[in-house]
């Protein structure tokens, strides 16, 4: 049992540390949160990434990845969100771009993966559904072949940053024989084919990253038909995996912890302050310790997958202790604030409304409910441990 | 023994209840928000005709003489219709502490016009500095002439921007945090040195920071004694606590409704998701936190109406209930809708967010449970020495 850096990951450590710390800058910081701003500035980040040859740290290295090992990637992860720089899109990166190396033709292979690389195409993901969310293999969109076409009817939803997307990569429906797994495809759709309209939803945080996306008579070439029709669903199962990494964000939690309780130390209650009151030290170490624990089932399965073990149902655990911890922090924030947690958007200075953080808890707060409900609900999680692990 | 409310007080939970089915869909409360005042003047028209502004006061300026209970049925259904016009600050804190301090001329010259409708009140007590401690007022008053000169800010007071009076509270003696040495003072809102900063909450309200330079009033704007005024609100705040309470109960029992409705209908795998056992259990436990709710709601009603030893003790018990009740229902219900549940277009959000506010004022679950515990087993609490400093 050890579970120190060695010499070697410390300077990694050091090096990206140091990156970051030169790299993300205040002004970027400022804009990314700024929602009129932000897809202009997490480009531009995602741009300056790419130029130092980080911005796919999972990609394969023939196709731009780093061939750092999961420690590295841990590291970087760390290094990354202690800092509150956000993830890269997952979209491009993380979630199509593996399917496409994975499973992709070479000609689609070099088509999108340098665009995704250097951020010139930004992607969407075209899954759910209005009748299809938990039970995704019963989406129905579907995708009728047409000499050398794909006519696509149907309606998408949920579709995060649909509204700045270049392409949708959609599981769509060619077939209703068998079983409902059995009958999807996986297809590369351009945004800007006609036949597409984009409708936005506003969220409970009071902010537009939500849509609905429409197919009418959309006609999208064979070739960017992903492998084989009707295979669709098998690869879109070992994207998850993809999108599982990093899922528990222990670095993320440790900084929301950190500056609850610098905030705690600024706000008195009648002379005493919030830091000191015993109720509120116990909400925050509850939350603390279990984070602590956290960290270590985090490098637990780390280490399995650097042992060649690969992440399996173990993934859901993380991902349901990481978002409850996650909402924790945010409720705690929220907690702080106390009557300023309501603050909507507005004009008004922070001088002039006597407080600062108040708008950013709830909006952290808000949105953060949505992390128990995407990338498979914490209830389904729970499916999947009680019959992958518990074997119920 | 008897949980029956009076024909009365049946009447007046009816007639809120029409008013909110009639004539306050979830469309109409969203167009009110987004308008300029975010209130309906109209609406309040309508509630005064009705009665109902005249609710808890007494009979001799115009009003209904209802006590706790009349006011909880109220409540309820407002919480129901998460409506936003401000009957909580205006009849409930501004025309409180009217009744609870007021002389017969002050009482004579503002409670008939909070009943016809005419005036719309606020109660500015926070200050950017005080989170829950009333007792925290570093707004100053000071002796001038007949008449006194205010100085200092007041934030998110509640209806701020829109009330025509405020009750403001003032230090005129003592040091920042003594529960005496706290004076009121009836400011009408558009008296020299008043400067008002309106914003929005999520809970759809419209609050202001009032900053105070060098306001004059006269002798005849002090409510209640010079340096009494905690008192005063302290009991107001008893009273306001029970209806909030109430209104939380609203506002509960209809996430619950909703939710059930929505799991019993919305499908997946071929089923409702209301047949997933570990789903049934989940709104086995909402509905358990609605029913402690209800009981702790009904409990400090009780023991406000009766005057009971143990009121104030009850009242801070029912606040963290309402707290630890409200979240548990309200993160399940925003949770089980799943992504539904995430949208604004959904009233899922807005209950929810109108609890959390709920929770946010006149103190949270964690305040109220510092001052149960230490008037339960002993040990400072703030308030609860500041009350003892005072009496
Ligand atoms: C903020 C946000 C961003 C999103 N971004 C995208 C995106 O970019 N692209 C995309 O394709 N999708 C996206 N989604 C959609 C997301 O994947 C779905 O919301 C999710 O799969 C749940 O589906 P649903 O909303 O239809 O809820 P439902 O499946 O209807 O579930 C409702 C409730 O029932 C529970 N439930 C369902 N089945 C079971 C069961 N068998 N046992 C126990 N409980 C069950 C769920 O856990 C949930 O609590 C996003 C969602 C959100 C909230």
């Amino acid at each position: 049992m050890d579970t120190s850096f060695s010499p070697e990951d410390l300077a990694f450590k050091e090096e990206v540390g140091a990156f970051f710390d030169e790299a993300f800058t205040d002004d970027l910081r400022a804009r990314i949160k700024d929602p009129k701003a932000y897809k202009e500035a997490i480009v531009e980040w995602q741009k300056k990434l790419y130029e130092k040859g980080w911005v796919a740290p999972n990609w394969p290295v023939e196709h731009g990845g780093t061939g750092w090992t999961p420690t590295q990637n841990y590291i970087f992860d760390s290094e990354r969100s202690a800092r509150g720089i956000p993830n890269t899109v997952p979209f491009g990166l993380s979630m199509v771009a593996p399917v496409i190396y994975t499973f992709g033709n070479d000609e689609q292979k070099q088509r999108f993966l340098p665009r995704i690389l250097k951020s010139e195409d930004w992607w969407c993901q075209g899954y759910s559904e209005p009748g299809s969310g938990s039970d995704l293999a019963s989406l129905k969109t579907k995708a009728e072949l047409d000499g050398d076409h794909y006519v696509v009817n149907g309606a998408k939803i949920w579709t995060t940053y649909a509204q700045h997307a270049d392409w949708i990569f959609c599981l769509v429906r060619t077939s209703n024989e068998g079983k409902k797994q059995n009958g999807i495809s996986f297809l590369l759709i351009d945004m800007h084919s006609e036949g597409i309209k984009v409708n936005p939803i506003e969220s409970i945080d009071n902010h537009h990253s939500l849509n609905e996306v429409e197919f009418n008579n959309v006609r999208v070439p064979v070739a960017n038909l992903i492998g084989e029709q009707d295979k669709g669903w098998t690869y879109a199962k070992a994207l998850l995996a993809h999108e599982r990494t990093g899922i528990a964000d222990v670095a993320g939690s440790k900084r929301g912890i950190r500056e609850v309780r610098q905030l705690a130390e600024r706000e008195v209650n009648g002379g005493k302050r919030l830091i000191d009151d015993p109720l509120f030290q116990k909400r925050l170490s509850d939350v603390e310790i279990e984070l602590m624990a956290l960290e270590f089932t985090d490098l637990r399965v780390l280490s399995q997958v650097a042992t060649g073990g690969a992440p399996g149902a173990e993934s859901s655990l993380l991902k349901i202790k990481g978002t409850e911890i996650q909402q924790a922090v945010q409720t705690l924030a929220m907690m702080v604030a106390a009557h300023y947690q309501g603050v909507l958007p507005t004009d008004i200075d922070s001088d002039v409304l006597g407080n600062d953080f108040g708008m950013a808890a709830r909006r952290s707060y808000m949105y953060g409910r949505a992390a128990t409900v995407y990338g498979g609900s914490n209830e389904i999680q729970k499916n999947i441990i009680a019959k992958a692990v518990l074997g119920l | 023994m008897n949980f029956d409310f009076s024909e009365e007080q049946t009447m007046l939970r009816d007639s809120v209840a029409r008013f909110v089915q009639d004539d306050y869909d979830f469309d109409t409360r969203r167009a009110i928000v987004a308008s300029d005042e975010g209130i309906n003047r109209q609406n309040w028209q309508t509630f005064a005709e009705l009665g109902w502004l005249s609710v808890p006061f007494g009979e001799d300026h115009g009003g209904f003489g209802g006590g706790p209970v009349d006011l909880m049925v109220m409540m309820e259904e407002f919480g129901k219709g998460l409506v936003v016009e401000p009957y909580f600050a205006t009849v409930v804190l501004f025309g409180g502490l009217l009744r609870a301090a007021g002389n017969e001329a002050q009482q004579a010259s503002h409670i008939p016009s909070i009943i016809d409708g005419s005036v719309l009140g606020a109660f500015a007590y926070l200050e950017r500095q005080s989170r829950y401690e009333i007792t925290d007022v570093a707004t100053r008053a000071v002796a001038d002439g007949d008449g006194f000169v205010l100085n200092g800010e007041k934030v998110a007071v509640a209806n701020g921007a829109n009330a025509d009076v405020l009750i403001v509270s003032a230090r005129s003696s003592g040091e920042q945090y003594d529960a005496s040495g706290i004076s009121l003072f009836i400011v009408p809102a558009d008296a020299e040195g008043v400067e008002r900063v309106s914003y929005r909450m999520m809970d759809g309200q419209v609050v202001a920071n009032v900053v105070l330079r060098d306001v004059r009033v006269g002798a005849d704007a002090l409510l209640g004694e010079l340096g009494g005024g905690y008192a005063a609100i302290d009991r107001v705040v008893q009273e306001a606590l029970v209806a909030l309470g109430a209104e939380a109960l609203g506002i509960m029992g209809q996430l619950n409704a909703k939710t059930l409705e929505y799991t019993k209908t919305r499908e997946q795998f071929g089923v409702a998701i209301g047949s997933f056992q570990a789903l049934q259990h989940r709104m086995v436990d909402t509905f358990m936190s609605y029913e402690q709710a209800k009981s702790m709601v009904y409990r400090a009603v009780c023991a406000l109406e009766n005057g009971d030893d143990d009121a104030r003790r009850v009242i801070h018990a029912m606040k963290v209930m309402i707290e630890n009740c409200g979240r548990h229902i309200f993160e399940e219900a925003i949770q089980l809708h799943g992504g539904m549940g995430l949208t604004d277009e959904l009233d899922i959000g807005h209950y929810a967010k109108r609890l959390m506010m709920i929770n946010a004022t006149l103190g949270d679950g964690d305040y109220h449970q510092a001052a149960f515990s230490a008037l339960s087993y002993g040990g400072g609490h703030s308030t609860v020495a500041s009350i003892s400093d005072a009496a």
